[in-house]
């Protein structure tokens, strides 16, 4: 699971069985403790190596047992092809301490390199000066698409990421299903409210619907937005910049509420891994998901039971243009001490254009399937059929968007939207009082900044 | 001082205290003092003073006085949902769970049938942790792979326990009190096991029923276990934060004030400065709970 800061189990990573070092224990503990009242100050309990220049450390947040092993396959792989014996030297942490920590991590003593998400999130802390600006490796770096670029610049118009792969929301549903009933995918929205007729006929329940985690409903959200408004709106949206307030909103939720009766009803109640074991038992029909997620819920003999199609039509004028497809990577951290050695920094700089290659990726996706290359360079021939879709679906977009908790401020997605959608799900009538509340909400929060 | 001498010491006097005495007596108080300072009062300062500042944790400090104040009193849905939540859970333990608490330790010291057996099963959800029983209270309430719903049996519009907003608070509630009642019942045991039993049986002689000797006698003999209980029920109820936290991370009708300090002050791009203000609201009601004690307990020195 890699994508959102509201996923996962609350069960800290001492206990979820990941390896877990002590410095991390301590700056997490510390974290944790400081964070009432003097985060800084308690946070700096992290010590960085001196560092003999050929080592690179790596503040990973792949605790999830595949991809930590399977990050683990492309560093080894690094190191082996490393002429000057360069050695990487992984901190792992729990995949939602260390997003929850980021800001204290990034702050006091971070590891030379760390994985993140591109869009917005990365350049929050572009922005507070926490990254090292990496334009000139992306001059040498070939096989990424102008939409990859644009994610991973910040708004100085420099780049700050290196990605290395992402995977796409879609409608899910299993193939064998739509075989058996004769079910076509839907181009349209009216095809997909038709085919939810449809199936409710045949005594399934169209839709698995899920929210209890807070985020996989943004996922509904933000397609009915750009299908109906357009990408571009969907940036401006969610960077503040058009009011909650607007017609075009509304028409977003109120598109919603004429899909929710073909939902799962309860979706506050339910996580996503039960929304996905609904659809993996046949008594769901589609959901909307990322490609990680239902593949996590299938049983290994299943697995080429999933299939997809993209979010329907709504609006002609934007078609099905956008997908969403959060991207991971990796950046330089600022305040890592032991990039000031030049050696180290070279080191460092190295593994990035290392990481940036198809061959790199190549290794990591050989261990993790769920989810599919950046590079274009990348080799596609051992993908499953399931991820040479998500690629098909991803490069005949017009536009890639992240996830609503990525495209936005963190605190405006989780203290404000998170709240908001639950509450639509809980009560679709009331849109005006909802945005109200939004827009309200928003103006403080994008306010609180606007100095800096 | 170095200068008095044993002799001079050892007379009466105010000064009886050796060097070596004082330097101890600074040690002991001080440490103490040092540390209550700086772990207690230092945060408490702080989040005082930051609940008048707009803070990322990363920028420099804004001071903005009270705004963050009105935004949390006019423009945040989730803040009297979560005071109310949290009254509900005062008076849920103390009106309700404690009580029962009370009653269940006054039949096992009445010695029922069983009663070590029905001691330790309701004593047993103590030994877990809040978190725990919130993960239990999944387990059991879940829609659609609950233990409830498969007893009761209604597939076709089964009760959703956890995520409808006016229900779930009542099954946490009752989670929460599942584990308050056993420890209240200890406690209650113990105190019940303290009680003279002479009084009892003075009692009796004067003609005092039952209920009379229970409520007029034995409960006040036990002021200071139920101070204690009254005491633990309050903390209970103000950090009341891991169940929620565990069931859905205190949204969706499961607000708590602790919950949304978390929520701002924990996080990617923390509102550190609104944040504080929540936490100094409920320093304050916290506050109200302890003075009111204090003055009770110093009133009660007084009368004694």
């Amino acid at each position: 699971m890699s994508q959102s800061p509201f996923n996962g189990s609350v069960v800290p990573a001492s206990l979820a069985g990941h390896r877990i070092s002590r410095r991390n224990l301590l700056r997490g503990a510390a974290a944790g403790a400081g964070a009432i009242a003097l985060p800084s100050l308690l946070a700096a309990c992290g010590g960085g190596p001196g560092g003999d220049g050929k080592t690179v450390t790596m503040g990973s947040n792949a605790s999830d047992p595949v991809p930590k092993k399977a990050f683990a396959q492309a560093f080894a792989a690094y190191e082996k092809q490393s002429q000057e014996k360069r050695k990487v030297d992984v901190n792992t942490v729990d995949h939602n301490s260390f997003q929850e920590n980021i800001s204290r991590y990034l702050q006091s003593k971070p590891d030379d390199v760390f994985m993140w998400f591109a869009g917005y999130r990365m350049q929050f802390f572009a922005e507070k000066g926490l990254l090292h600006d990496i334009s000139d490796l992306w001059g040498d770096y070939t096989g990424f698409s102008e939409a990859l670029k644009a994610q991973s610049t910040g708004s100085d118009d420099k780049q700050y990421l290196t990605p290395y792969y992402y995977y796409p929301w879609a409608v899910f549903h299993r193939k064998s299903v739509f075989e058996e009933r004769g079910y076509e995918a839907p181009r349209t929205l009216d095809e997909y409210l038709a085919l939810a007729k449809r199936m409710r006929k045949d005594k399934l329940t169209p839709i698995a619907f899920c929210d209890k985690d807070g985020w996989p409903a943004m996922g509904t959200f933000d397609y009915i937005n750009m299908r109906t408004n357009g990408y571009e709106f969907h940036k401006s949206l969610m960077a503040g910049e058009e009011a909650w307030t607007d017609r075009r909103v509304k028409d977003v939720f109120d598109t919603w509420r004429s899909i929710l009766p073909y939902c799962q009803p309860g979706a506050n109640g339910r996580t996503w891994q039960e929304a996905a074991t609904s659809l993996q038992k046949g008594e769901t029909g589609m959901a909307v998901f990322g490609l990680p997620h239902p593949g996590q819920q299938f049983p290994e003999d299943e697995q080429d039971d999933i299939d997809f199609f993209a979010f329907p039509e709504i609006n002609p004028e934007h078609g099905q243009d956008a997908v969403e497809a959060p991207i991971d990577g990796f950046l330089l951290a600022k305040n890592s001490k032991s990039l000031k050695n030049d050696q180290t920094m070279e080191s460092a700089r190295d593994l990035l254009s290392w990481l940036a290659t198809g061959r790199a990726e190549d290794v990591y996706l050989a261990g993790d399937p769920n989810n599919v290359a950046v590079s274009e360079d990348a080799d596609i021939s051992k993908y499953s059929p399931l991820q040479k879709k998500a690629v098909d679906l991803i490069a005949g977009s017009k536009q890639i968007s992240q996830f609503m908790d990525r495209d936005t401020r963190p605190d405006f997605a989780s203290t404000v939207m998170i709240q908001a959608i639950q509450s639509f799900i809980n009560e679709p009538d009331d849109v005006d009082g909802l945005v109200n509340g939004i827009e309200r909400q928003k103006k403080t929060l994008f306010a609180s900044d606007a100095g800096s | 001082m170095a200068f008095f001498t044993t002799r001079r010491t050892r007379r009466r006097g105010p000064r009886r205290f050796s060097a070596r005495d004082r330097a101890v007596l600074c040690v002991l108080l001080g440490v103490p003092l040092l540390l209550d300072l700086v772990i207690v009062w230092g945060p408490t300062v702080a989040s005082i003073v930051l609940s008048f500042s707009s803070w990322d944790g990363i920028s420099d400090i804004e001071w903005v006085g009270t705004e963050n104040y009105e935004n949390l009193f006019t423009n945040y849905p989730q803040f009297w949902p979560a005071v109310q939540h949290n009254l509900l859970w005062l008076g849920f333990l103390g009106l309700v769970a404690t009580p029962f608490g009370l009653f269940l330790a006054v039949l096992i010291d009445r010695g029922v049938r069983f009663s070590r057996f029905y001691q330790s099963t309701i004593y047993l959800p103590v030994v877990l942790s809040l978190a725990v029983v919130g993960f239990i209270a999944q387990l059991v309430f879940s829609r659609d792979q609950g233990a409830l719903n498969a007893i009761l049996g209604d597939t076709e519009n089964p009760t959703d326990w956890l995520g409808d907003p006016d229900l779930n608070i009542w099954m946490v509630l009752l989670a929460a009190a599942w584990r308050h009642t056993g420890y209240v019942m200890i406690l209650y045991l113990a105190g019940l096991k303290a009680v003279d039993a002479s009084l009892k049986e003075a009692a009796a002689i004067d003609g005092a029923s039952e209920t009379q000797t229970f409520f007029r006698v034995v409960f006040p003999t036990m002021r200071p276990v139920n101070v204690i209980v009254g005491v633990i029920t309050v903390i209970e109820g103000l950090r009341a934060f891991d169940i929620v936290y565990a069931v859905n991370k205190g949204r969706n009708g499961l607000e708590l004030l602790s919950v949304l300090v978390t929520d701002n002050i924990i996080g990617e791009a923390s509102r550190i400065g609104f944040g504080s203000a929540i936490a100094v609201v409920l320093l304050v009601v916290s506050m109200g709970f302890v003075v009111t004690y204090l003055v009770q307990e110093i009133r009660g020195e007084k009368t004694r």
